[in-house]
């Protein structure tokens, strides 16, 4: 397969580029913090009319099934306005999650509403802080023809918003995947502002009763499904954080050609060039990473996990040394709130500890690859 | 899209039959390389077999014109030969300076019968090409060169010298850019010729580098008389003509940046040499500079492949050339530092036998980020050409 986008694919990314850059700009993030609010209903709103929600949803259950490249190119663009949005947890994540795992009824009762956008699932997975599902604790315990799940999940992103919980417990027969409503008997949520203006869930099921059809698949058989839902998710949130990194680049691309001292544009600093051209290699080399990964999930390729592992370590690399970078060349009004650069480095934070932060991917990059 | 299956398995049928058994061993150092050339001794029966019959197909240079004798083939085959060549372990046929630099060049500029009188001796290897630009005052401002060419009437007279021309004493010819102009600006006097380096008045003289190898030398012309028909495009406008070529040698170093075929990934090699617990390489020091290393090596490996899509589909970025150089090379020296870690005072041994090969591919690939143009150098072509950052 080309390592380029198809036509398709370079259509939706200039589409979402044209949308999302006129309707919401970077602006309309400080607008969402200053009014006190902690996500964008209208940005999802409008991207569920047009439809992406749906992206990676298979046709049989009303998606567009475009694929992981599609969600990929709309995310990095999200990620160049940040863009604040359900997209990647419940459209790409959780749907995933939910095709590979669940049965035909399952699948007919949340696929068509989550690619509507009407239906927000997220996955609570993490509860120490890192997503490591070895340190799962959460219990399921079979009861009543159902089960009573008992424990607490950190740091949820989305989870007080989403309607669907899709939460990873463990017991004797091993791991599993139950969906149940966030509104059940015996959840408590508490919420915290978390540094890019979203909040972060923190999650405690207390003997929360589910009949047996809340559970995904099988206790004990998620481990496979899990595996691809977490290569989709580093992949996916790599696109963003790539996003961010070129947008935070160029913007500081432009200030060297615009701010003065010493009677010169800071630009014509060749101590600023270098950096500013190691960076550019850097980003570029980047772009290849995120794009095959996203192109073995689609191809459903036995690289696909070392490709996944190995963009998400690489751009978490390259979008901190890029948002770091920003700030510090823009000098003093980097460090302020009234200029937008700070808002990348604290979405890039943010990204690059969801889904596995650079230690994690690193390490399972390794492993993969034997050693 | 062309289908490339039929073409796949006839590639892969001709290579089985007939790459020899001892070209699809990996090189254990540069000195396995063919360059070709008059005085070339070939090393083998497999060596010279393998060149032959690869350059009667013109797969020496595949997507050459058939015309002059390439192969003709499309970017598509072409990958598709690289991939069953890879497959097999084999080995290039021939490295060339004809086939990674001067080529292109001529195929873009040189006239008719200057592509029918050099281009079907650079694919067959007959003709061994070096390459005349770094003067001892013009490194990075290559374009401040002084070497003249005073026009005879019938003839150039070239007097001056060149330094750290690689191979001198070993190629046939020479192309070499020369002062035509003094009284313009440095990049305006500036032409491209080729000559022969038997030519009356041409010395070379070796220079020892810290591998103890001796690579290249001083380059002495003294009254040598070039035919004017040696001239490649316009005169004064060789500058032109230099850059382009540049940009296919910086391709050319970049892809050391690139495991050689057959050579095992660096982490497994630390495992292996090094030891694991729990199936984790022991020395997590040395694992972590091992992924941090494998994941760029992965992320460029893909990049080159991202590149060359693009240009197959007509999408070409530019100055690709001096990103896939800065970036490969320092990557190259990266691996070579982290083979030398994994192999510990073993792989300080300078003995001219096999067992220093390591130690002196280590202190060669020093080299990488200064010739073809500096690191340093490049990353000013990316801050001032594709960024546009003020000069
Ligand atoms: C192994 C090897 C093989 C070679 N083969 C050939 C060959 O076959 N033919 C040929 O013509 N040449 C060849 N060269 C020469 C090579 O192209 C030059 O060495 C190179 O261009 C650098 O020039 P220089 O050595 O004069 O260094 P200088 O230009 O003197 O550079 C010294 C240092 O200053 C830095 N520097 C210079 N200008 C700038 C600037 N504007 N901004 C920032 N830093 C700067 C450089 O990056 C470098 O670090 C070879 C070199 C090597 C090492």
């Amino acid at each position: 397969m080309a390592l380029i986008l198809d036509e398709e694919q370079q259509l939706l990314k200039d589409s979402a580029k044209a949308f999302l850059s006129e309707n919401f700009p970077v602006s309309a993030l400080r607008a969402m913090r200053d009014s006190g609010n902690d996500h964008m209903p209208e940005l999802w709103a409008q991207m569920s009319e047009m439809g992406w929600p749906g992206m990676v949803v298979p046709d049989a259950y009303s998606g567009l099934e475009f694929g992981y490249v599609g969600a990929g190119v709309v995310l990095e663009e999200m990620g160049r306005t940040l863009a604040l949005s359900p997209f990647l947890s419940s459209a790409v994540v959780s749907a995933t999650l939910i095709t590979k795992l669940g049965n035909e009824q399952q699948k007919e009762a949340l696929l068509p509403s989550i690619a509507s956008g009407e239906l927000t699932a997220v996955l609570a997975a993490d509860e120490s802080g890192h997503y490591n599902l070895d340190e799962v604790a959460t219990e399921a315990k079979a009861s009543d023809g159902g089960f009573a799940i008992s424990g607490s999940k950190r740091g949820v992103i989305d989870g007080h918003h989403a309607d669907v919980l899709l939460v990873v417990c463990k017991n004797d027969s091993g791991s599993g995947v139950f969906a149940i409503p966030s509104d059940s008997d015996g959840i408590s949520i508490e919420t915290r502002l978390i540094v890019d203006s979203q909040r972060a869930a923190d999650i405690t099921f207390t003997d929360v009763f589910v009949g047996a059809d809340a559970l995904l698949g099988e206790l004990g058989g998620a481990d496979e499904a899990l595996d691809f839902t977490l290569d989709v998710a580093a992949a996916c949130s790599s696109a963003e954080m790539l996003g961010i990194a070129i947008e935070s680049f160029e913007r500081t691309v432009g200030y060297l050609k615009e701010r003065e001292q010493f009677g010169s544009k800071i630009g014509t600093f060749q101590g600023l060039q270098h950096r500013a051209a190691q960076l550019f290699a850097e980003i570029e080399v980047t772009k290849s990473a995120v794009l095959s990964a996203l192109q073995a999930l689609d191809a459903d390729s036995e690289k696909r996990s070392v490709l996944a592992s190995m963009a998400k370590a690489k751009c978490s690399k390259v979008v901190r040394n890029a948002t770091e970078e920003a700030v510090q060349m823009h000098g003093g009004i980097g460090m302020t709130d009234e200029f937008d650069i700070g808002f990348f480095m604290k979405r890039a934070a943010v990204c690059r500890q969801a889904y596995g932060d650079y230690h994690f991917h690193a390490d399972r990059f390794a492993t993969l690859r034997g050693y | 899209m062309e289908n490339l299956d039929q073409f796949r398995a006839e590639t892969r049928e001709w290579l089985e039959a007939n790459c020899p058994e001892d070209m699809r061993q990996p090189m254990r150092s540069d000195e396995d390389q063919c360059w070709g050339g008059r005085k070339w001794v070939f090393q083998s029966e497999g060596q010279q077999l393998w060149l032959e019959r690869m350059a009667t197909k013109g797969w020496t240079a595949p997507r050459w014109p058939a015309e002059y004798g390439g192969g003709g083939l499309s970017g598509g085959e072409a990958k598709v030969l690289k991939e069953e060549m890879s497959r097999i372990g084999a080995r290039r046929p021939l490295n060339s300076f004809g086939l990674d630099m001067l080529g292109p060049a001529l195929l873009l500029y040189a006239t008719e019968e200057q592509k029918q009188q050099y281009i079907p001796d650079i694919i067959n290897g007959r003709i061994r090409w070096c390459q005349g630009y770094s003067e001892p005052n013009s490194g990075s401002d290559l374009a401040s060169l002084r070497t003249k060419a005073e026009d005879m009437g019938d003839h150039y007279l070239i007097n001056g010298s060149k330094v750290w021309t690689s191979y001198a004493d070993k190629a046939d010819w020479i192309f070499c850019l020369v002062r035509t102009d003094f009284d313009c600006p440095k990049h305006e006097g500036i032409s491209f010729m080729l000559f022969d380096m038997a030519s009356e008045g041409v010395s070379t003289k070796p220079i020892k580098l810290i591998s103890g190898s001796s690579p290249f030398c001083e380059t002495f012309f003294d009254n040598v008389k070039v035919p004017k028909g040696n001239l490649v495009g316009t005169l004064n406008k060789g500058w032109e003509i230099a850059k382009y070529l540049l940009t296919h040698e910086r391709e050319m170093i970049g892809g050391f940046g690139l495991a050689g075929g057959g050579l095992k990934p660096l982490g497994q090699l630390a495992a292996s040499t090094r030891g694991t617990q729990d199936g984790r390489l022991r020395d997590t020091s040395l694992r972590a500079e091992a992924i941090s290393f494998e994941l760029d090596e992965m992320a460029f490996g893909l990049t080159i492949e991202r590149i060359t899509d693009e240009t197959k589909a007509g999408q070409g970025t530019g100055a690709s050339s001096s990103i896939l150089k800065m970036y490969g090379t320092e990557l190259n020296k990266l691996r070579m530092e982290l083979m030398m870690a994994i192999g510990g005072t073993d792989s300080l041994n300078f003995e001219s036998d096999r067992t220093g090969a390591l130690v002196k591919s280590w202190l060669r690939s020093k080299a990488n980020s200064i010739e073809g143009g500096t690191t340093e150098v490049q990353l000013n072509i990316i801050a001032k050409r594709i960024l546009g950052l003020p000069a």
